[in-house]
């Protein structure tokens, strides 16, 4: 090492020092500042706000107010804008780095989204405003849902769905109306494979509907000798993720439509992964009944740390009576909304929410979609499959892909076979991922691939950052072989905090702050 | 494409490590009868100059709030949010995370989800919260089929006061479970017809104060008599400004407190997103749906905090899970948060009272006029009133000379035979200036 040059005004540069890492006196380090809760800093008599007060006392509302502290401190602006400023430095983000979580297509989010969905004209709109005052509104969920309509193939969408799961809901409210009207509620079974989000069997369970699991191939995908022992008179639907969860595009799909129909139920798409095939494949062409788009995923809007969703939901001609209310219509001259239960909307299964859906969302994802257009998208298909199998391809020698013949789609799909023998879990092997700047893949899932970790890039990566991903996982893959196993056991060495007991948050749950 | 970073030879090169000639190697999975060769037909790409003329023009086809005297309510609620809410909210690092399913490096929105839970908890008196779910309607939803779940009883009794689309959301989801529903007849003043229905089938009793007529209640007794019977009280607020200026769910007796969060912190936004405030009793917890936030420490024995009690959870229990639900309503609950930080309880019992001045100035300005009556004898910032003529008409007419004046109760529920019945609100945001616009607007309609 060179001399310090420690002078005023002049470039410095570091002093030799040994190994030794000096834990801070004050808990921060460097940029990131140790921050206490509002609750701690002392505000309980600070507000952020100048307003005027109110010149006359409640004395209409005698022995209705509220005259107990409740409990809530209050920050000035500059030290509200400072809290959250140091708090947000402590989160990873897509804006920093590639966030390959398998399932959740973590794509940039664009700011054109941002800015239109600030436009007054939609974000200070109210739901039960009359329809006269809100015709631009109806009209883009109109072309929202057409352009969802036409990327599907499919005949009608209900747009009000507010997440996945709760389009998952949906789906199966409306797959159950469709069997009650046809006679058919004694169906009580929904089939799904043990490759499946939680959420399919958690929301076929909260619909009343027992749950059967359909057994895998050896390739990852539906076995259709079991699909075809398993569908019988009491079966509802089949819940299907396609391309699947490990990746893969179910090979036999059309077939498995066939032998459910053939059955008298209906099939049910879990359309998580739809950003694989976006522009070059129409799930109506496959032969789905019902599947939720989740906009948060293939249309970009902002997972915003988990959330707000949303979850439309594209449906068959056979399902399509049956969609919630409320939903938009055109007239000749203007769009009305059908908000009851009556007259056209008299098979409707009932509501999904208190009003029309996620506006705020369908804004940003219509702007995702007139900015790529037909040619866009389907180059978003495009690349994200080609980034997932060049992930693939350059980490295979290394790592063990689970279905090591053929392409994946989406994303890339390896088990912990070849740490075996190392000492080191899918679980170290994830937390190491963090030291070296980049958040884990999704872990341990599919159940059905042990030690599973599952890469989705999405195409908004380039290939100097996919480049830089696989540089480190090569390198943390040799690391581990070479049986560095304390750089994995003690991980993140470098994150603003080092491995959390979750045990212990289990075991004597504190869910608020409260005054010592 | 200006959101594809791959360009031609990056492609070229990838292909060729994949060891594929094509891209269309890569689809070789799909059934050539569903291999789609050409575009879709939409649109084609669009440069963001394109596409922010189209939208605006759809934007300008619509009334904004703030652009007109502005009295609409039921269930949202049009209030100034500070400035800083919308800049946080749009921090790389909040706007562009996810779930915070590794904890080492998602401290930010963790710490945010225990202060929002904390606050949560003070604001409606109760012990926890969760992390948000989707909005006030499915937040009623869910505690009511939790109530079958504390109490292994089937049927809900939900008053006459509650938002009709509240109810048609619980009887949805309550259908699909099996769960029977008694939804009194919308009443103004509710109180005595719940407790009359009351018995001891009865899983849990949902009321609503504010209620959908604006009438704010001291549920006190209903909260006893439901104990008396075995079944919880579920206490339902659509307007979370209210718990600035009146007695919370929790000091009236509530096992569950649920409410829409989007008058702190959230735009109108036609609808959603929006954010569901959920609490409970401490000991109902592990029944409770959603995501939950807990404190802990990490290795080196610091301060952390974490998703907890997962075992409730879909991708835990799958099929056996208390919920199927999977994401919260992250970033409105950052927004409620930033915004309830800036308020402080100072600021928000100030707020609070100025909602109800408003609304009073607003009542004795409507009651001048013919063929108005005020129903509502105790409000917050909302009433409801009696008019000489269908409201659906008035609210069409005042509409057409720039006034959005209320929500006429039949466009919530048709079939109540409550026609000439007229909700309106007025937050902090109204002005005299408006107050007498509707004033001379209303009486030229009613004329």
């Amino acid at each position: 090492m060179s001399t310090t040059m420690n002078t005023v005004g002049r470039p410095t540069a570091p002093a030799q020092t040994n190994d030794f890492v000096h834990p801070t006196l004050t808990g921060a380090r460097g940029l990131l500042q140790d921050e206490a809760l509002i609750f701690e800093l002392g505000g309980w008599d600070k507000t952020g706000v100048d307003l005027p007060s109110a010149d006359r006392p409640a004395d209409d509302l005698d022995g209705l107010l509220r005259t107990d502290p409740i409990g809530l401190p209050g920050l000035s602006e500059p030290e509200a804008v400072r809290h959250y400023v140091r708090l947000s430095q402590k989160n990873h983000a897509i804006d920093l780095a590639l966030y390959p979580l398998g399932s959740c297509t973590m794509k940039h989010n664009p700011r054109l989204n941002e800015k239109m969905a600030r436009l007054p004209g939609f974000s200070d709109i109210h739901p039960l405003q009359p329809v006269s005052t809100v015709q631009g509104a109806l009209e883009l969920m109109d072309r929202l849902a057409h352009w969802l309509k036409t990327l599907t193939g499919m005949p009608a969408v209900a747009m009000t769905p507010k997440a996945g799961a709760h389009g998952e809901l949906c789906g199966l409210l409306a797959i159950k109306a469709a069997h009650e009207a046809n006679g058919q509620g004694h169906r009580k079974t929904v089939l799904c494979p043990t490759s499946a989000h939680g959420t399919n069997p958690a929301t076929a369970a909260f619909v009343g509907y027992s749950v059967v699991e359909i057994a895998q191939t050896e390739d990852g995908r539906v076995d259709l000798a079991d699909l075809a022992s398993k569908l019988g008179p009491d079966v509802a639907a089949i819940m299907v993720t396609n391309p699947n969860t490990c990746g893969l595009f179910e090979r036999d799909i059309v077939e498995i439509a066939r032998l459910t129909h053939a059955a008298g139920a209906y099939f049910y798409c879990d359309g998580a992964n739809f950003n694989a095939i976006v522009g070059r494949v129409r799930p109506g062409d496959l032969g789905v009944d019902a599947m939720h788009i989740n906009l948060h995923k293939t249309f970009s809007t902002p997972h915003g740390g988990g959330g707000p969703g949303a979850g439309p939901v594209v449906l068959s001609e056979a399902l399509a009576a049956f969609a919630p209310a409320p939903w938009v219509v055109s007239h000749g001259d203007g769009f009305a909304l059908v908000e009851e239960q009556v007259g056209e909307a008299a098979a409707a299964f009932g509501r999904m929410s208190a009003f029309h859906g996620q506006m705020g969302m369908f804004v940003r994802a219509y702007a995702y979609m007139r900015s790529h257009g037909a040619d866009g998208l389907r180059q978003v298909a495009e690349d994200a499959v080609l980034n997932a199998n060049y992930i693939k391809a350059s980490l295979g020698d290394l790592m063990s892909p689970a279905f090591p013949d053929g392409p994946c789609m989406h994303e890339a799909l390896f088990d912990d076979a070849w740490l075996e023998g190392t000492g080191v879990t899918t679980l170290d092997f994830a937390k190491a991922m963090i030291d070296e700047g980049f958040h884990p893949m999704t872990m341990y899932f599919p159940l059905v691939v042990h030690g599973a970790m599952l890469i989705e890039p999405t195409e908004t990566e380039s290939k100097q950052e996919l480049d830089r991903f696989v540089h480190a996982l090569r390198l943390l893959a040799q690391a581990a072989k070479a049986g560095e196993v304390d750089r994995f056991k003690g991980a993140p060495f470098h994150a603003p905090l080092r491995r959390l007991d979750e045990t212990l948050a289990a075991r004597k749950p504190k869910l608020r702050w409260r005054a010592e | 494409m200006r959101y594809l970073p791959l360009t031609p030879d990056d492609r070229a090169e990838m292909l060729s490590a994949i060891g594929v000639s094509s891209v269309d190697d890569l689809f070789v999975d799909v059934p050539a009868s569903a291999r789609r060769t050409g575009f879709v037909d939409l649109p084609r790409v669009a440069g963001e100059l394109e596409v922010e003329r189209e939208l605006a023009a759809l934007s300008a086809r619509n009334v904004a709030a703030g652009s007109v005297p502005f009295f609409v309510g039921a269930g949202a609620y049009r209030h100034h949010v500070p400035a800083t809410v919308d800049h946080i909210i749009q921090r790389s690092e909040f706007l562009t995370s996810y779930t915070p399913y590794q904890p080492e490096i998602a401290q930010g929105t963790l710490q945010v989800l225990f202060e929002f839970q904390t606050q949560v908890a003070a604001l409606t008196g109760m012990e926890v919260a969760n992390a948000s779910l989707y909005d006030g309607s499915t937040a009623t939803a869910e505690a009511v089929m939790m109530a079958k779940r504390v109490t292994k009883r089937n049927r809900a009794v939900m008053s006459g006061g509650v938002h009709p689309h509240y109810v048609a959301t619980t009887e949805t989801l309550a259908h699909a479970e099996g769960m029977d529903v008694t939804a009194l007849p919308a009443a103004v003043d509710a109180e005595d017809a719940v407790i009359e229905a009351i018995d001891a089938g009865v899983a849990c009793v949902v009321v609503q104060t504010p209620n959908v007529f604006g009438t704010a209640t001291d549920v006190t007794k209903i909260a006893e008599a439901a104990h008396a019977a075995g079944a919880l009280l579920i206490v339902v607020t659509t307007e979370a400004m209210s718990f600035g200026l009146l007695k919370s769910p929790g000091e009236m007796g509530a096992d569950i407190a649920v409410a829409e969060g989007q008058s702190i912190g959230n735009a109108l936004n036609f609808g959603g997103p929006y954010v569901g405030l959920f609490a409970c009793r401490e000991k109902l917890v592990r029944q409770a749906p959603g995501r939950l936030c807990g404190e802990t420490v990490d290795a080196d024995g610091r301060r952390g905090f974490v998703l907890t009690l997962s075992t409730r959870e879909q991708h835990i229990r799958r099929d056996k899970a208390t919920s199927n639900i999977c994401t919260n309503s992250g970033l409105c609950a950052l927004a409620f948060s930033i915004h309830m930080s800036l308020l402080g309880e100072t600021g928000l019992r100030q707020v609070a009272a100025l909602n109800h001045q408003r609304a009073r100035e607003l009542k004795a300005a409507l009651e001048g006029v013919k063929g108005v009556e005020v129903l509502t004898p105790r409000f917050f910032n909302e009433f409801a009133v009696k008019l000489a003529k269908p409201a659906a008409q008035v609210v069409q007419s005042l509409a057409d000379r720039g006034v959005l004046g209320g929500v006429p109760y039949s466009r919530l529920a048709p079939a109540a035979g409550l026609d000439d019945v007229l909700l309106v609100a007025a937050t902090e945001t109204v002005t005299g200036e408006d107050i007498a616009a509707f004033q001379a607007a209303l009486t030229e309609v009613m004329a």
